[in-house]
């Protein structure tokens, strides 16, 4: 029944452009449309934070926003943040403290840590954990994600240091 | 989780917003952040054949701290009223209220206004609106009109917006003396299982003002007078305390949920109500 609307985003710093029924969600737009498979679909119901994205420079859920809503607007997704052949300092992280085990949540987590850690370079144990509850994981019981964003932070601010 | 087929609109200014309103009736539904409103469609418990997105619309963002009053517009989002630092200086139980709001996605998208317009028994700006004893503006075809949160409730999900209307910022006074909110909720994301505003004041050691109201204990937020009347005038001693929660507990009508049995509703409304309290005369 409902019309489709044209709908540009850029996604990873490349400009797509598509037709898309309104109830389209954007993480469907990522995954199924544009083929971005990195943000995954967990709960589907705003709890998980498996689809988290970065948009505009806000950490959303990609599962609870129409792609039209998204209309012009710049995405990140972990594809964008780093990949097999030049890791970003929280993918090294999170490979180097084991703050995986399946690997489902990662792509959302690291995309949530990225920002947080954009808002706040030096948080404490507790800021992380704080900042990082609206991801969840089943398999690590968190401790090493907590280290990994640690360990990342610490090294993000020695780089930026030595190139200041 | 697909919702059904809508219609989607991006007005950009209100009068195209009111303009759908007024063609499409209860048959339109305005959105601001969608993170109530997207789950319920993808649930397909909200029917929206005609969706209004106020993105574009300007002149609802803003928060403007005067010297007697605070105006809040409605696409404020949470994560915005926890870092205005001028806001939190003037009214710090707003910051503390919008930490305890579901995560921090979703306060990068959920709104003030839509927190307040949906009339979720659950959402906590409600209550918090009502302790500070704010004003909501409604704008509709008719022109503006203002409603005072503390008669703005109904019934779950029924408030004395209009279909036709949209609420489109909040007003309260500067809040005086000591605050506190506090929340107890199973996890990060959850709604309360009891939740209380309160705003006090002293004058040496006796409570000279209170404001109380309190979050998902009944179809509606509860402002309860009651509870601030057996404080005032005391030192706010174990025994107002109990005169205070005892009050409460006879305006609050928790049902059976999820979250417990209505005697442990109860039991946690005293408790968080208790801790409200003591925490906000400490701050007075």
């Amino acid at each position: 029944m409902s019309n489709k609307k044209h709908v540009t985003l850029n996604v990873n710093g490349k400009t797509e452009e598509f037709l898309a029924e309104p109830r389209e969600l954007l993480i469907y737009t990522l995954r199924e449309r544009l083929n971005i498979t990195g943000p995954h679909i967990g709960c589907e119901t705003s709890h998980c934070g498996a689809c988290t994205v970065t948009i505009d420079g806000k950490s959303v859920k990609s599962c609870t926003m129409f792609a039209v809503q998204a209309e012009g607007t710049e995405i990140t997704t972990i594809e964008g943040i780093g990949g097999p052949d030049d890791l970003h300092p929280l993918q090294e992280a999170f490979k180097e403290h084991h703050g995986l085990q399946c690997g489902y949540c990662t792509p959302g987590m690291i995309t949530r840590a990225k920002k947080l850690l954009e808002e706040n370079p030096t948080p404490t144990e507790e800021e992380i954990r704080f900042g990082m509850a609206g991801n969840i994981c089943r398999c690590t019981g968190y401790q090493n994600i907590v280290k990994s964003i640690q360990a990342a932070g610490t090294e993000m601010n020695a780089a930026k240091e030595a190139a200041e | 989780m697909i919702p059904a087929a809508f219609e989607y609109y991006r007005p950009q200014d209100m009068d195209g917003v009111l303009a759908i309103l007024g063609e499409h009736g209860d048959d339109a539904r305005v959105m601001a952040g969608g993170h109530s409103l997207i789950p319920m469609m993808k649930l397909r418990m909200a029917d929206v054949p005609h969706l209004i997105d106020l993105q574009d619309v300007s002149g609802m963002s803003g928060i403007d701290v005067g010297s007697d009053s605070i105006r809040i517009g409605a696409m404020v989002t949470q994560a915005d009223i926890i870092d205005n630092e001028t806001l939190t200086a003037a009214a710090p139980i707003l910051r503390e209220a919008a930490l305890q709001i579901a995560d921090p996605q979703v306060r990068y998208m959920g709104t003030v206004g839509g927190n307040v317009a949906n009339g979720d028994p659950g959402n906590d700006m409600p209550g918090l609106m009502q302790c500070l004893d704010a004003v909501f503006h409604l704008i509709g075809a008719d022109g503006e009109r203002d409603v005072p949160a503390r008669e703005f409730y109904e019934a779950a999900y029924m408030t004395a917006r209009e279909d036709e209307e949209v609420l489109t910022g909040i007003t309260m006074p500067l809040p005086t003396g000591g605050y506190a909110y506090e929340k107890q909720k199973r996890k990060i994301g959850d709604y309360a299982t009891a939740a209380a505003a309160v705003q006090i004041t002293k004058d040496g050691d006796t409570c000279t003002s209170v404001a109380i109201a309190m979050t998902n204990l009944s179809d509606t937020p509860v402002f309860s007078e009651a509870a601030g009347a057996a404080l005032v005038g005391t030192s706010v001693d174990d025994a107002a305390l109990k005169a205070a929660i005892t009050a409460m507990l006879g305006d609050i009508d928790p049902t059976e949920d999820n979250r417990g049995p209505i005697a442990f509703k109860n039991h946690v409304a005293g408790v968080i109500l208790r801790r409200a309290i003591e925490r906000a005369w400490s701050r007075a």
